[in-house]
């Protein structure tokens, strides 16, 4: 059952009048429970292609169908919720509201949906990545790994679908990443999401069941791990 | 937990249904980090609603005091006024009107105190009967009101009294008759403090007038008839009743109805320019307010895309900061209207001397309310502006992916935006000035003011990317580039410094414009006295004492008084049924002074036609001569036919021709002028014009004139002058009072413009300072990056402000413009150092801490 599936994706951009190709005739599926990296040099259109994916963007052709629904016929607006129903995300520079308290960053995803009685639920996931002690601090008052924690427990917050994570170690060191990385598998093994990273560390791909290559804007692998 | 399956495609319905609620609660916690720099956009309206709201409390106070003290401003249900006395078969009319009546002969005329020899120019009332009905003359002691009306005494205005040093009991002169001092006159029905300071007010029995000597032929008398009814009478019927009585020997008449519209119509004419003062202070608030809120909203972009990657969409992002900012607007409003009802307390001290009522001030809860409505709607559009593009931050941009974002100005909703602000600026100027093209000229000046600045502010930025000094040094370099740097602050500050500068210098000018004016009347080698009610056979001999005071006679000229009767063959009750005619009825109402000669004065210039020649025979045409704007009001042209009334003769006379007169010089001027050979004998006084060269010679020459001559009123323009200086300063402090409120406004504006703008650029000077940059580094870059805003927008405004007051002083005010230029020199250092000052002064904490300290005390 694949719970993303990209057909013929291409996304092209006008700038400085010129048009430039960032993705060529993209196709892939993936399965609902799986894991997977996308991988590529800078440049390659690994992070355009995962905001298509997430219907963060409207291809310039093509077609992106996450969770059976097709993105490309939705309004902006039918797009986040449909974000805000099935998809979770993960930010190389965390991407926490500065101005919410590691609790209520937390609960925004939940809130969203108007979701009822979800502090607890908020609070257990804290709990879950060990922050529990640190639920009332604004993100300036955390560390990047502890940020990047909070990142982790938003994510899962409102049980998605399918998690895109974006370089989740790209700004952590070496120990904290090593750290972030063990909860991430963990908590998606515990919630049975669909994993996607996008990344240049090949170190982190290695985790995923799939890899797939990209390089100026095309595929050129799709690597299928044991 | 469940993977997705085939169901999901069915439950995924789009749903419009938001928490109204929960936007709430995300623009609650958004704002409890930011709680300073909302605090600086409540600030920047505060001021401009308080001026509002006290504005518009003072017009309610005011109509509601006039309201409740109408009937002592008239004192009496019935009050008629006449120029002339009043036909037998009216005065019998009279006689049978009202439960009271009271007679009253006013006039102006010189007094004297014998007891140190002073002598003024006074208004002296005359009078009979128990007036005032309502209200009362205030006297000290208070018997005398009632007492100088049985004998030979009078009441005098209490500023005279101080003057010469008088005490009740004490003997003052008036024509040839002695009077005793019964009292100090304190106050009188309807008299403001100012309406006095001319020709103090002095009250005499009417039955001692004859006794004067000064009833003679040409004085100018006002005939004043008081009636009370009982309460249930109908005025206005009464007044129906005897309207074309009065009417045709030219009477007028005031009603306490009457006289509550019309003191309510002159206050509000005054209180709509406050008003609008007001208004000008709220609005330069608002671009404060619109330049904060668009460097606030721009450092919350990050937050929104995260927001949208989360599954909210653009409308709910927008509603967040919408209700943000409107309930920081909703604060702001109701703060500046707490701070409102403060000034309003003070609005009485200030208009103590213009206001004909003693005024109370209790809070005006509608006033209250139009003012926070104001507040919230013009705060809420303004703020629209920089929060609409909210609506369209895309969710990418969490993703480090540099976009490119729509253009802006191809964002309809901004346009109609725009336009609202424009309508609602019209619409309420229109509302304080009814009248429809002065809102229009007002909003498109400020609209052109703000589009000047923000050109300016564009250029300079064009300027700076265009043909940068690569080559200076990099203090120099790193301040230049912060005003044309991405997220610069450049175009907001110069347009709300500039805006707050063209106002501070339009006024400077508008006064200065003002008080010039009247100095030149008054400087050099202008007469300074005035001479009046000069019978014909003393006209020699008072020319002969002004010699012996070696005093030159600068103008002697003869006044005749008269009314028109006709125009073009029809009469008054004609003109006023024909309704093609464009001649106005007041026209026939008015009491002309006309003198009469063949040749013109150093005021004036002939514009058309000639001036009549000398009428040898009673068949010859009288060819007259009108001044040119007043034939413009009453609509008369060359050749049109009028006939006069001099003290019941007819005369008819052609216009001849049209003068353009100065007024502004100290002479006498006429708006319609005779050719010799018609009015020589008609009942005339004469006027002389002089100039004293001290106050010394002006009081003697004064008692010399009375003493010999009590009939004629002199009229000292020194004194007047100073009077007028006075008016002129008690007006300009009620407007400097309220334009003080918009200076305010600006200097918040600045400085929580360079406040905020210190979050900005925080970072980049933490940087230089990590980088190893010396405070004096960053010291001077800021300088020279506040000196260049401030002086820019400085020299613009003083430029705006030189156009608008030359505008004003051509077309409002008819008076020359010039331009001093040290005066310019310091408005514009003080605008520039006063935003390098508060500029460095915000930048200290990065100058004082360490760059750790700093990053993490504001990031």
């Amino acid at each position: 059952m694949d719970i993303l599936s990209v057909r013929n994706l291409c996304k092209n951009y006008k700038s400085a009048g010129q048009n430039l190709t960032i993705l060529d005739d993209i196709n892939f599926s993936v399965e609902a429970g799986s894991t997977i990296s996308i991988v590529g040099p800078s440049g390659s259109g690994k992070t355009t292609l995962l905001g298509l994916c997430a219907g963060l963007d409207r291809s310039s052709s093509g077609s992106v169908e996450l969770n059976y629904v097709k993105l490309d016929q939705l309004s902006e607006d039918e797009r986040a919720q449909v974000r805000n129903k099935y998809v979770g995300f993960i930010f190389q520079n965390f991407q926490l509201m500065l101005t919410l308290t590691a609790l209520e960053n937390v609960m925004v995803p939940l809130e969203l949906r108007g979701e009822k009685n979800i502090r607890d639920r908020a609070l257990t996931l804290l709990d879950k990545v060990g922050l529990a002690d640190r639920v009332h601090h604004y993100p300036a008052q955390l560390s990047g790994g502890e940020q990047q924690r909070v990142s982790l427990a938003r994510a899962f917050a409102n049980t998605p679908r399918i998690l895109f994570a974006d370089e989740p170690t790209g700004n952590l060191d070496t120990e904290t990443s090593d750290k972030v990385i063990k909860l991430l598998f963990d908590l998606n093994k515990e919630a049975g999401t669909t994993l996607v990273i996008v990344t240049h560390n090949l170190e982190l791909a290695a985790n995923t069941q799939r890899i797939i290559h990209l390089k100026g804007g095309r595929i050129i692998n799709d690597e299928k791990r044991a | 937990m469940q993977l997705a399956d085939h169901m999901d495609r069915e439950r995924f319905i789009y749903s419009k249904k938001w928490s109204i609620a929960w936007l709430f609660k995300m623009a609650w916690r958004d704002s409890r980090v930011n709680r300073f720099r909302l605090l600086l956009f409540i600030s920047s309206i505060t001021m401009g609603i308080a001026a509002l709201v006290a504005t518009f409390s003072l017009g309610d106070n005011v109509l509601y005091e006039i309201n409740r003290q109408a009937k002592t401003l008239v004192g009496a249900d019935l009050s008629i006024e006449n120029s002339r006395p009043v036909s037998a078969a009216l005065k019998q009319v009279f006689d049978t009107m009202g439960e009271k009546r009271s007679e009253e002969r006013t006039f102006a005329s010189m007094i004297y105190f014998p007891k140190n020899q002073g002598t003024r120019l006074v208004q002296v009332r005359a009078l009979q009967g128990d007036y005032p009905f309502y209200g009362s003359l205030e006297t000290q002691p208070a018997s005398a009101s009632i007492n100088f009306r049985k004998d030979r005494q009078a009441l005098v205005d209490k500023t005279l009294m101080l003057q010469f040093d008088a005490k009740p009991g004490d003997s003052i002169k008036i024509g040839e008759l002695n009077f005793a001092i019964a009292g100090v006159l304190e106050k009188a029905p309807g008299r403001t403090n100012l309406s006095t300071t001319v020709a103090p007010p002095v009250y005499i029995p009417l039955q001692y007038l004859k006794q004067t000597g000064l009833i003679q032929k040409g004085s100018r008398f006002s005939y004043n008839y008081y009636f009370k009814y009982k309460s249930q009478v109908d005025i206005d019927n009464i007044v129906s009743g005897i309207r074309p009585k009065l009417e045709k020997e030219g009477a007028d008449y005031d009603t306490v109805e009457e006289r509550k519209r019309n003191s309510g119509r002159a206050f509000e004419d005054f209180n709509r320019f406050l008003t609008l003062i007001s208004f000008i202070a709220l609005l330069l608030g608002c671009i404060g307010v619109a330049g904060s809120v668009h460097i606030y909203i721009r450092e919350k972009i990050n937050s929104i895309s995260i927001l949208r990657c989360l599954g909210a969409n653009g409308s709910q992002a927008f509603l967040i900061w919408l209700i943000q900012v409107c309930c920081i607007g909703l604060i702001g409003s109701i703060t500046g209207a707490a701070f409102g009802i403060v000034v309003q307390q003070l609005l009485p001290q200030v208009f103590k001397d213009v206001l004909p009522i003693e005024l109370s001030t209790p809070v005006s809860w509608p006033s209250l309310a139009k003012g926070i409505l104001t507040g919230m709607c013009i705060t809420g559009l303004f703020a629209l502006l920089p929060l609409l593009p909210v609506r369209r931050i895309s969710p990418l941009l969490a993703l480090r992916i540099s976009i490119e974002q729509s253009r802006s100005s191809r964002d309809l909703l901004k346009w109609i935006v725009y336009t609202l602000i424009l309508l609602f600026i019209t619409l309420f100027t229109w509302w304080q000035m009814r009248n429809l093209p002065k809102a229009i000229v007002f909003t498109l000046s400020i609209a052109f003011a703000f589009a000047i600045l923000a050109a300016t502010g564009g250029l300079l930025k064009w300027m700076l990317r265009r043909f940068f000094p690569d080559r200076w040094s990099f203090l120099w370099r790193q301040g230049l580039a912060n005003l044309h740097r991405p997220n610069n602050q450049t175009l907001i500050l110069i347009c709300t410094i500039g805006l707050g500068a063209v106002f501070i210098s339009t006024l400077y000018f508008v006064q200065g414009i003002l008080i010039n004016r009247v100095s030149m009347t008054g400087s050099g080698a202008q007469p300074n006295m005035v001479l009046f009610d000069i019978q014909t056979d003393q006209k020699q001999p008072v020319a002969d004492l002004a010699r012996q005071f070696q005093l030159p006679i600068v103008q002697q000229v003869p006044i005749v008084t008269m009314r028109i009767e006709e125009v073009n063959g029809k009469n008054a009750e004609e003109v006023k049924k024909d309704t093609t005619s464009r001649v106005p009825r007041r026209l026939f109402d008015n009491e002309l002074r006309v003198t009469y000669r063949d040749t013109l004065t150093s005021t004036e210039k002939l514009t058309k036609g000639e001036l009549g020649k000398h009428v040898r025979n009673e068949s010859d045409s009288i060819y007259v001569s009108l001044d040119q704007r007043y034939a413009e009001w009453v609509h008369l042209q060359i050749g049109d036919h009028i006939v006069f009334n001099v003290q019941g003769k007819l005369i008819p006379a052609i216009v001849g021709s049209f003068r353009e007169v100065d007024w502004r010089r100290v002479q006498t001027n006429f708006r319609i002028i005779f050719p010799t050979g018609v009015l020589e004998k008609a009942p005339q006084f004469h006027v002389l014009i002089t100039r004293v060269p001290s106050p010394e010679v002006s009081a003697k020459f004064q008692q010399a004139v009375v003493q010999r001559y009590p009939n004629i009123s002199v009229i000292d323009l020194g004194l007047i002058l100073s009077v007028l200086e006075d008016l002129l300063d008690k007006i300009g402090f009620v407007i400097r009072f309220m334009a003080g409120f918009s200076i305010i406004t600006g200097m918040i504006v600045l400085i929580s413009s360079v406040l905020i703008s210190k979050y900005q650029r925080i970072q980049e000077s933490v940087l230089l300072r990590t980088l190893g940059a010396s405070r004096k580094q960053i010291l001077v870059i800021t300088g020279i990056e506040y000196f260049l805003v401030g002086g820019l927008a400085a020299s613009a405004g003083i430029l705006l402000a030189m156009a608008a007051s030359w505008g004003l002083a051509k077309y409002v005010f008819d008076a020359p413009f010039h331009v001093q230029v040290w005066p310019l020199v310091f408005i514009f250092l003080a605008i520039s150092l006063t935003t390098v000052i508060i500029g460095l002064f915000n930048s200290r904490d990065v100058l004082q801490k360490t760059p750790l300290e700093v990053l993490r005390q504001e990031v």
